[in-house]
């Protein structure tokens, strides 16, 4: 029966697209023995985690005895291998504390769940009902099954030294220690019908269990394993459109991402199988929390839903209507900020980001695009930047007078032995306000005497939001030019300051320069002496460091911000309570700063209120989206003045020790070389 | 239902910076990016919803030259089934008239039930339609808003008011109809979209095709010319309120309220 009910489970997963998931066999044996075996994710919740952690190795120890148990029906005597004699009754000792241990647990999660509701357990009105009481008719049925199988242990024991068989064992103050205590005086006959019942109510649980698992939440219990093995590997690099079809041949796909449910992977459905319904992700989604209609555990368990209705266990599959206009909403996909929160979380790996993208491919394919962002995704395909700005204009920043006498920055064309590039992308390129991050991170190289320049007029926009709003050729006519543009200017490796461009040029972009976010560089620096710096002036200030999601979670670059912060003398910095890889979003960059959602809240505004929590009245980013959020959200919580935002690379410039600047080779020979390279570009 | 949709391409307004050329005759042509009129992507968009509800076939048509195919191809790539470009020496320099002229006689050689145009053209005066109609002897509507099917060949078509007001009409087909913009949302036209279309052959028609006199059409035939083009000096700047949040709220309201915004 239950293979019976997890054939037809797997019948959507051989309609699924394919999704490469069979190498490294080694690596992810590692990380199932790691997420699986050794719950990794788990203690992030502590109680929740705990009670989890409990639970899974009881049922590890009890699966054994499920078995023998089982075949106990049949013969009476079997032993299962290994397990005869005196390691046999370390194991009865053993099993005996693991159903003891589950059955408590069960009984902390009940009350949990039924006085304690934690926040995240919550179902809001528009995804139907509670699943609290499914919740507790899981919970109780494996108590009731720990019950039984303790009250067999029990009476078995009690039942030895009446047929005249040696005194069995029972682990001290555990269920069926208990049990035995109560039963010790019970006759042979009772014992017997409850040997019987016992057994009875322990199979019958066990096989109701079996075969209901696959029906809901306790599925995990049988996917998990399977479901962390083929967990993604790399998960800072987007699914391609289709797996095994290269850039070239994509003109070829016949329907680009996600639109009816079979064009998910075999392995995104096995996610909607394996997810618990803890609500992690959804309590750690800023989305979710500024009340945008966006909740990623409901992304899986509608799609759970949607597969049960049309992937019947007993009957016919039924055809399904395009899943974004029924199952999910246009506002619901749009809403991510594509941050990583919820994967970070996810104790099961369940994979939310390229299933958005994959999405919105689908969407961007039938044409269904707010009218929001299709100007800029316009802008972006004719001007290369979504402002819609004339190329020419791009290093426009690097052009003013008073910054020109200061630093000059070359415009890099052809082979001219320049060692560094400065990928700018176009917000640090356009924008006024970020124009300024611009500036510091040349006067930062330049403080450093390093040999840069940047692309120019031949600069396009990364693509990185463009690609992760589902615009996928687009964003590889972006990608081609400036690969094309990266490799004339002969640079031998790259550095930016934006974190999105720096994550589309370390994991979107092939054949390119070794790329570093200039955070990474200026903590090296400071570590080996280079740049030093003055002390902080207002030594009322309090800092916090802010992590920008795609230099934080999705390239794990924590430290080396707070490095440079910790070195600057006199700053006294706080963390957030959600800081490092736990960072709530600031909004989102790129695309997302077109797009208008349905919140209740920016996404900013609670991250200020977050700074101002930990006592910061300045906060440090080391993103030019970043900025643009805070920047707005302080205004709109009305905290000017109270609180302010300043990027690494401001802060960084204005602390650097005047001295050192002197240091630097005279600027004279530069200019010249520069001039003359500017000039080449314009023609 | 055979709908005609007459479509322009013409400087992005929002990816150019407009400037005066050196003699002071025309902009600055050099580095324009183009698109679609907007309103005529609007006019594409409806076209295409009536067809995919009733049926019948979307024809995009412009009259132009080789680098206007790109915007057929767009609207191609939108879901328009066939797009047709009008080019020809002698159309170089028509007024509106003359372009009207050229329609009306592509129009001639086929069945269409609705024409289409957008309200304007961005660098345009909105003139194409109703001339269209005219020439062709066809009711015409301006600035439709919304556009509904009745039986009998008959359409309810409305239109905005000065003030926010809505006005509906009823108008016999084969018509002529100019689409304001936010009589729906476009869809979205991807690279992908595009590149589908790329090589999908466009009819061109000439002006002996479409047995247009040359005398009626082309730079000789125009009774408007322009004379100068010029950017108007300017005005006084805004007004810039600088209250706390609280008193700049109310100067707002009240400021609305007074040019009638409130009621």
């Amino acid at each position: 029966m239950f293979s019976y009910i997890v054939a037809q489970r797997l019948v959507p997963l051989i309609r699924g697209e394919r999704d490469f998931r069979f190498d490294h066999p080694w690596v992810r044996l590692e990380r199932v023995l790691k997420y699986w075996l050794g719950q990794w994710k788990q203690p992030r919740y502590r109680a929740a985690g705990t009670l989890h952690i409990f639970i899974f190795a009881g049922f590890l120890v009890l699966a054994i005895r499920a078995f023998s148990v089982l075949i106990v029906g049949v013969s009476q005597d079997f032993v299962m291998p290994s397990l005869s004699g005196r390691a046999g009754h370390i194991y009865d000792i053993i099993t005996d504390y693991a159903a003891t241990v589950v059955f408590l647990c069960m009984v902390v999660a009940i009350v949990r769940r039924l006085v304690f509701k934690p926040a995240r357990y919550a179902v809001p009105a528009r995804y139907g009902k509670s699943h609290t009481p499914d919740a507790i008719f899981l919970l109780a049925l494996i108590a009731i099954l720990m019950l039984a199988d303790s009250l067999f242990a029990a009476v078995k024991a009690s039942a030895l030294p009446s047929q005249g068989q040696p005194f069995e064992v029972l682990a001290a103050f555990s269920l069926p220690w208990m049990l035995r205590n109560v039963l010790v005086s019970t006759p042979l006959a009772t014992l017997g019908s409850l040997y019987f019942s016992a057994y009875l109510v322990h199979e019958l649980t066990f096989y109701f269990l079996l075969c209901y698992r696959p029906f809901g939440i306790q599925f995990h219990v049988e996917t998990s394993l399977f479901n962390i093995y083929f967990a993604k590997l790399d998960r800072e690099i987007l699914k391609p459109v289709r797996w095994a079809v290269s850039d070239e041949h994509l003109d070829q796909v016949k329907s680009f991402g996600v639109k009816r449910f079979e064009d998910f992977t075999w392995k995104h459905m096995l996610d909607f199988y394996s997810c618990a319904d803890c609500g992690r992700c959804s309590d750690n989604c800023p989305a979710n929390a500024v009340g945008r209609p966006l909740s990623p555990r409901f992304i899986t368990i509608k799609a759970r839903d949607y597969s049960f209705q049309h992937y019947p266990v007993f009957g016919r599959v039924k055809n399904g209507t395009p899943l974004v206009g029924s199952v999910y909403s246009q506002d619901e996909i749009w809403s991510c900020t594509t941050c990583g929160a919820c994967e970070e979380e996810c104790p099961l790996l369940v994979e939310y980001i390229d299933k958005i993208v994959d999405l919105r491919r689908g969407m961007v394919d039938e044409g269904n695009v707010p009218q929001s962002l299709q100007k800029p995704l316009k802008a972006l395909e004719s001007r290369g930047n979504p402002y819609g700005k004339m190329e020419k204009k791009r290093a426009d920043w690097a052009n003013t007078k008073e910054f020109q006498q200061t630093c000059h920055v070359k415009t890099l064309v052809d082979h001219n032995g320049t060692k560094t590039l400065y990928f700018v992308d176009s917000i640090t390129s356009y924008d006024d306000r970020m124009q300024a991050i611009g500036r510091s991170t040349a006067k930062i190289l330049n403080h450093i005497g390093e040999n840069f320049g940047i692309l120019g007029a031949a600069e396009r926009d990364s693509g990185h939001e463009v690609r992760r709003f589902g615009e996928e050729m687009l964003f590889v006519a972006l990608r081609d030019h400036n690969v094309d543009a990266i490799k004339a200017s002969g640079a031998q490796r790259i550095v930016t300051a934006d974190p999105h461009a720096y994550n589309a040029l370390k994991h979107d972009y092939k054949d390119v320069p070794p790329v570093e976010h200039i955070s990474q560089v200026i903590a090296r620096e400071v570590e080996a002496g280079k740049i030093k710096f003055n002390p902080i002036e207002n030594e009322m200030d309090v800092y916090t460091y802010h992590d920008p999601c795609y230099l934080g979670r999705h390239n794990q670059i924590y430290d080396d911000p707070r490095d440079v912060l910790d070195a600057i003398p006199g700053l006294k910095r706080v963390e957030m309570k959600r800081s490092r890889d736990r960072s709530f979003c600031c909004g989102g960059g790129g695309l997302m700063l077109f797009y208008e959602p349905k919140e209740d809240q920016r996404m900013g505004v609670k991250r200020v209120q977050m700074a101002a929590d930990a006592g910061a009245n300045v906060i440090v980013t080391a993103c030019p989206f970043c900025m643009v959020n805070i920047e707005d959200a302080i205004k709109v919580a009305g905290m000017e003045g109270k609180m302010s935002a300043i990027d690494l690379t401001e802060l960084v410039d204005r602390q650097i020790a005047s001295k050192y600047v002197d240091k630097v080779k005279e600027p004279a020979a530069e200019i010249k070389e520069c001039v003359t390279a500017s000039s080449n570009s314009l023609k | 239902m055979e709908i005609l949709v007459c479509v322009r391409r013409v400087p992005d307004t929002s990816e150019n910076e407009i400037e005066l050329n050196s003699a002071g005759n025309d902009i600055e042509r050099n580095e324009l990016v183009y698109s679609i009129n907007e309103p005529d992507n609007y006019a594409v968009e409806e076209a295409l919803q009536i067809v995919a509800k009733l049926g019948g076939s979307v024809t995009v048509v412009t009259v132009g030259g080789e680098d206007d195919e790109e915007v057929l191809r767009r609207e191609m790539a939108m879901g328009a089934n066939r797009g047709v470009l009008i080019t020809d020496e002698v159309f170089n320099g028509s007024d509106g008239r003359g372009i009207a002229t050229i329609l009306k006689a592509f129009v001639q050689k086929g069945h269409y039930d609705l024409i289409l145009t957008g309200v304007q053209a961005e660098d345009g005066g909105a003139q194409i339609g109703g001339m269209l109609a005219a020439l062709l002897d066809y009711p015409f509507a301006s600035l439709v808003n919304s556009i509904e099917v009745l039986e009998g060949r008959k359409l309810k078509i409305s239109r905005e008011i000065e003030g926010g007001n809505k006005e509906w009409n009823e108008i016999d087909l084969p018509c002529v109809l100019s689409i304001q913009t936010g009589i729906n949302e476009p869809r979205y036209v991807g690279m992908r979209g595009i590149r589908q279309v790329a090589s999908v052959p466009i009819p061109t028609f000439s002006a002996a095709k479409l047995e247009i006199a040359a005398s009626t059409v082309g730079e000789a035939a125009t009774k408007v010319k322009r004379l100068d083009y010029f950017v108007p000096a300017l005005g006084k700047g805004a007004e810039i309120l600088r209250g706390s949040r609280e008193e700049n709220v109310n100067k707002v309201l009240e400021l609305v309220a007074a040019k009638g915004g409130l009621k």
